[in-house]
């Protein structure tokens, strides 16, 4: 039977009940998302502490996405069952902004500032006929009250 | 008599007008821009004693020698993303301070298929799963910078809208121009969103295209023109820390300016000049929201100002300050490579009062900006 799988190793916390996105945490305070091993710290080069990134955050900006990507590397559906689709920059509180698909991809229903929430979402189909699962933040109030200008 | 603290000069610019242009290779394009730019400058091509080529699409455009001539001349290829075009200028630019040549060239040159541009994300330093999840598109970062803009700033659709509608009137007044008829800014704000807010005719296309430029020896160039252009100042800048930037997975929460803000400031301190003094800007407009915010970024206003200084036509021809007088990006359309160089091309062309129907009374400061990835910014200045 076809497993869920995530799309790449050290992204989220996965299989879990309660799944975070990784980053990488320096003896600074300073996280970096996706997570690495190290990184320069003061011109010193130091292993980073892998840390679970706040699950909740607000919409920091955002956009939307017509067309199907160019594949490669797009890796989602195909032509056919291509749905438009929005990004964003979520800020999570005293960490950092991180750019995420978002489930709600109708501008009219975003909002800056809004409150969203991390999911971990089906995306497509890997080479072994596992389906990939991918991070992205939800409208926190599953886009109801969201709906008072964008504009 | 160049001005005494001046050591470079543009003596010649050639341009083969940005397009479609089946059958035609990138290298034949910038063949005919250089010798545009030759016959302008009065120099013959074994004269040019240093080469810089830029190209995205053909990795090694300094073969263009083999269709100009193989004169054994030092001949380098750059590439600095869509600021190209400012870096083969500014490395001709310090051949030529370096004492290595006394006349030298800069030319781009690019070729591109239709829509978005598509690699892989670990040419950028990206994993491989940023490309495969639909995030490695430099389009998210156009439509993202310039709606947390808005949000900020106060700046409405109908600028946009504004900006775009400028372009395609300015190109439709440019023979050589992509993009020659005229949008209203309903057909503008009534195209479908490519990236929100950013609707289809808010955006440039890649095309194909190439432009060159001849530079000597200040003190020499009364030798081959009554009219020489002065190259003021050539700054370049990378991304820092926490800046919004095209491609990037997260953002430190201790925001930084965009490098245009660092390369304009340079750029005004080494030709000591300010904002007011310019006659003519040439921004980068990738899409119209690009304009817009690289209006403030490099010092024409203030963040918002945008708003009122469009609805009053500031930027047109005629306006206190116009910007992309050849219509810019939006009808011209990008060749990564040959860009830049369109802009120079532009403005020396604007500065020298060849424009005809779109010249701006009496230009003698021309000011152009290049942004783009991953987070780098050109400024060049240039005076009578």
């Amino acid at each position: 039977m076809a497993q869920q799988v995530p799309i790449a190793e050290n992204l989220f916390t996965w299989p879990s009940d309660n799944p975070a996105l990784i980053g990488g945490r320096s003896s600074d305070g300073r996280v970096v998302f996706p997570y690495r091993a190290h990184r320069l710290v003061g011109g010193v080069r130091e292993e980073l502490e892998r840390v679970e990134l706040p699950r909740r955050g607000t919409l920091w900006t955002f956009t939307t996405q017509r067309f199907r990507p160019p594949a490669p590397p797009y890796a989602g559906d195909d032509e056919q069952s291509f749905e438009p689709f929005a990004v964003g920059y979520v800020e999570l509180p005293g960490v950092l902004r991180v750019e995420a698909r978002l489930t709600e991809p109708d501008p009219a229903k975003l909002r800056i500032g809004q409150e969203m929430e991390l999911r971990i979402v089906p995306f497509g189909t890997d080479a072994d006929g596992n389906q990939t699962m991918i991070y992205a933040f939800a409208p926190a109030d599953g886009g109801k009250g969201a709906d008072h200008g964008s504009e | 008599m160049a001005p005494s603290d001046v050591d470079v000069a543009i003596i010649g610019v050639g341009l083969h007008p940005f397009g479609r242009y089946p059958g035609k290779s990138a290298l034949e394009m910038g063949e005919d821009a250089v010798i545009e730019a030759l016959s302008d400058a009065g120099v013959d091509w074994p004269a040019i004693q240093v080469l810089y080529a830029g190209s995205m699409e053909v990795k090694n455009p300094e073969a263009i020698t083999g269709l100009l001539g193989m004169t054994g001349i030092p001949a380098r290829a750059v590439f600095t993303g869509c600021a190209t075009g400012g870096t083969t200028l500014a490395m001709a630019a310090n051949a030529i301070r370096l004492g290595e040549a006394d006349v030298a060239l800069a030319v781009g040159l690019d070729k591109h298929g239709r829509g978005a541009f598509s690699d892989h994300p670990s040419v950028s330093g990206l994993p491989d799963w940023y490309g495969e999840a639909g995030l490695f598109l430099t389009t998210h970062f156009f439509g993202m910078k310039i709606n947390r803009y808005m949000h900020d700033f106060g700046i409405t659709p109908i600028t946009l809208a504004r900006a775009a509608a400028k372009a395609f009137r300015n190109g439709a007044a440019n023979p050589n121009a992509w993009r020659r008829k005229p949008l209203t800014e309903e057909q503008i704000l009534e195209s479908q969103y490519l990236n929100y807010p950013l609707t289809q005719y808010m955006y440039c296309g890649p095309d194909e295209g190439a432009a060159a430029a001849v530079v000597c020896r200040a003190d020499l160039a009364n030798r081959y023109t009554d009219k020489p252009i002065y190259l003021r100042a050539s700054q370049m800048f990378s991304r820092r820390e926490g800046a919004l930037e095209v491609l990037t997975p997260s953002l430190q929460l201790d925001t930084a300016p965009s490098p245009t803000v660092f390369a304009s400031k340079a750029a005004y301190a080494q030709a000591g000049i300010g904002p007011d003094d310019v006659d003519v800007a040439q921004l980068q407009d990738t899409d119209a929201g690009s304009e817009v915010i690289h209006m403030a970024e490099n010092g024409f206003c203030g963040d918002g100002e945008q708003e009122k200084l469009l609805a009053e036509g500031a930027t047109e021809i005629g306006g206190r300050i116009p910007v992309n007088t050849d219509g810019g990006l939006l009808a011209n359309g990008e060749p990564v490579g040959a860009s830049g160089l369109r802009q120079v091309y532009e403005l020396a062309n604007q500065l020298r009062g060849r424009c005809g129907d779109r010249q701006v009374a009496n230009a003698r400061v021309g000011y152009a900006q290049l942004y783009g990835a991953p987070g780098t910014a050109a400024v060049t200045i240039l005076t009578t």
